[in-house]
């Protein structure tokens, strides 16, 4: 209904005399603004809702449903997320996925942060390392990860001749053979490959941080320690607790690495909820189930985004 | 006192930082080292006296000749290329628009259409997957390469529709104004005179798209099914081991020469490789 009247609306000051009608102009020019923002956005707008919106609500109807592959399912309320919570397996890669991105986060932001200090002072081939130094966040992760879990491997591994060599061990660790040291692999390799990106994110932080306040702090006697805990870390909280985020939300719905490296196992003990919905929806076809297991990282996304929203909006205001 | 502070350089400066170059690096070594090993070398326990692991006196060119020869890796590299390449600028075209869009135009719900936008950046593939599976396959685009092309964009719109809408607010009103004072079309001042400023912005985030579709894993495994629609990733796990084996030399040849091209590509733009992920952070 509303339409037609606006569209008459229109009509009359396009009848109007030619006098106003440049006036009128602005009116319409500013019709023409909604008008091409409606059209600039509307791309970005369709592929997002095809591609997120709609799969994002055609997993809480699989999740809520005994779908499986080549038959489809039946509403069964929240039976799915019951069972997934009273699995064994299911609390496994649930406390893991918490394990690994609680540790994997603090060694990539301590690791990164120390990187970070080192870059940003000047040295001989400034360039080329810190280029060299995100190679590893370039390079696809599935891929180096087999390096890495060649490194691992049981009855060849590089690392377990050095240890070795070294002195430090007389029989071989069982890297990924054993769940635990498995965790630890993974944490290893996530920090590895993470690490750069918060190095350099940190560096572009530390360079914009005015020398002079470090001049004036070590001239009232700062040491190292006191110049970084009172003048660099302030300045450069607010893009860290970014970087943060971001990394929580990738390494909490992290998937490819823990696919290479362990593949889950031995014994399904170094599930990722990612991983192990895959398992599930994806292996065994329980399509149902596995959209149940991947939405329980909702929750945990949920609050991290909404932490990272206020904190812009405050940044904002 | 000279001599104290070279001492204290290396202790907190040389040291440290060649630690990180030989960690952050000596997996890319390893892969090399393993690539060019004959096979008689590879398999040889960790405990032989004879064993040297970090060199080898007999390179040999076998298992990249095995890769190229008898597996279908040139076919991977050639799809990972073109889907990388196609989301890439489908993926621009859309944060280009957009990115005008909500930086320039004022419009109803700019600011919530804005934020639900940043908030599809946070959203992990590995949440959607399983649905996202089904409806590809509804749509008959299983197992062809539209079903990462169309998808990949999931993820790269909304991460450089953020980077560019960033960039488009630095560009000064004023350029557009003069040019829509000479009578130039609002659309016509966007095409003509914001896009080309913004050409440094559009290659970093470019850049960054490329990098990060030639790198995904999940939404190629779970959608492509065919050996030879596979991309590399992809077919370097579930193609080049069979069974139980791994025939780690060709493994570390496909995985080193996987890496190259988006090594290349990055090596060439560094700078604005650094400029789009630092940027991407920013908001």
């Amino acid at each position: 209904m509303k339409k037609p009247i606006a569209g008459g609306s229109a009509r009359v000051e396009v009848l109007a005399p030619p006098r106003t009608a440049r006036r009128g102009g602005a009116g319409a020019w500013l019709e023409n603004e909604r008008l091409l923002a409606a059209m600039l956005l509307t791309p970005t707008v369709l592929l997002l809702g095809l591609f997120i919106a709609y799969p994002f609500v055609m997993g809480v109807w699989l999740a809520l449903s005994n779908t499986s592959v080549g038959n489809v399912g039946e509403f069964v309320g929240l039976r799915n997320f019951y069972k997934a919570w009273n699995d064994s397996i299911f609390r496994t890669a649930f406390w893991n996925t918490t394990w690994y991105t609680a540790w994997a986060t603090v060694f990539k932001l301590t690791l990164g942060m120390w990187l970070a200090l080192l870059l940003n002072r000047s040295f001989r081939g400034k360039r080329i390392v810190r280029a060299s130094m995100l190679l590893p966040f370039i390079v696809p992760t599935v891929l180096s990860t087999f390096a890495w879990r060649w490194m691992f491997d049981p009855t060849f591994s590089v690392l377990n001749w050095l240890l070795y060599r070294g002195g430090f061990i007389t029989t071989k660790l069982p890297f990924l053979s054993d769940g635990a040291y498995g965790m630890w692999c993974a944490i290893a390799v996530n920090t590895w490959r993470g690490m750069p990106f918060f190095a350099i994110t940190l560096l572009a932080g530390l360079q914009t941080i005015n020398p002079d306040l470090h001049e004036a702090a070590s001239l009232d006697g700062a040491n190292g320690w006191h110049r970084f805990w009172n003048v660099t870390w302030p300045l450069l909280k607010p893009v860290t607790l970014v970087v943060v985020v971001f990394s929580i939300i990738q390494t909490f719905s992290d998937f490819q690495l823990i696919y290479v490296l362990t593949g889950g196992g031995p014994a399904n003990s170094t599930h990722l909820i990612a991983t192990y919905a895959y398992q599930v929806g994806v292996a065994t076809g329980l399509l149902g189930e596995g959209a149940a297991i991947s939405l329980f990282m909702l929750p945990v996304l949920f609050v991290v985004v909404w932490l990272q929203l206020r904190y812009l909006r405050r940044l904002e205001a | 006192m000279v001599i104290e502070r070279r001492w204290k350089k290396w202790v907190y400066f040389y040291i440290p930082l060649t630690l990180f170059v030989i960690g952050t690096l000596f997996p890319f070594y390893w892969m090399f080292v393993t690539a060019i090993r004959p096979d008689a070398e590879l398999y040889r326990s960790w405990r032989a006296a004879t064993n040297t692991p970090f060199w080898t006196l007999q390179p040999t060119l076998d298992h990249f000749r095995d890769l190229l020869e008898k597996t279908t890796f040139p076919q991977w590299l050639w799809n990972t290329f073109f889907i990388a390449c196609v989301s890439t600028v489908i993926s621009l075209f859309c944060g280009l628009l957009a990115g005008y869009a909500l930086a320039r135009l004022k419009f109803p719900m700019a600011g919530m259409l804005g934020t639900s936008i940043f908030v599809t950046y946070l959203v992990p593939p590995t949440l959607l997957f399983i649905p996202l599976a089904d409806i590809i396959r509804s749509f008959q685009l299983g197992n062809t390469p539209w079903a990462l092309i169309l998808t990949y964009p999931t993820f790269l719109i909304p991460f450089s529709t953020w980077l560019l809408m960033g960039y488009f607010k630095t560009i000064p009103k004023e350029l557009e104004e003069c040019a829509r004072i000479d009578g130039a079309t609002r659309f016509g001042a966007m095409i003509r005179i914001i896009f080309p400023i913004a050409v440094p912005g559009i290659l970093s985030a470019g850049i960054f798209a490329f990098t990060l579709s030639w790198n995904e894993f999940i939404y190629a495994l779970v959608f492509l099914s065919s050996p030879e629609k596979k991309t590399v990733p992809v077919g370097v796990v579930s193609e080049l081991i069979r069974g139980d084996i791994y025939f780690w030399g060709q493994l570390m040849a496909g995985a080193l020469l996987g890496s190259i091209p988006v090594a290349l590509v990055y090596s060439f733009f560094v700078e604005y490789y650094v400029t789009g992920l630092t940027g991407s952070v920013k908001g």
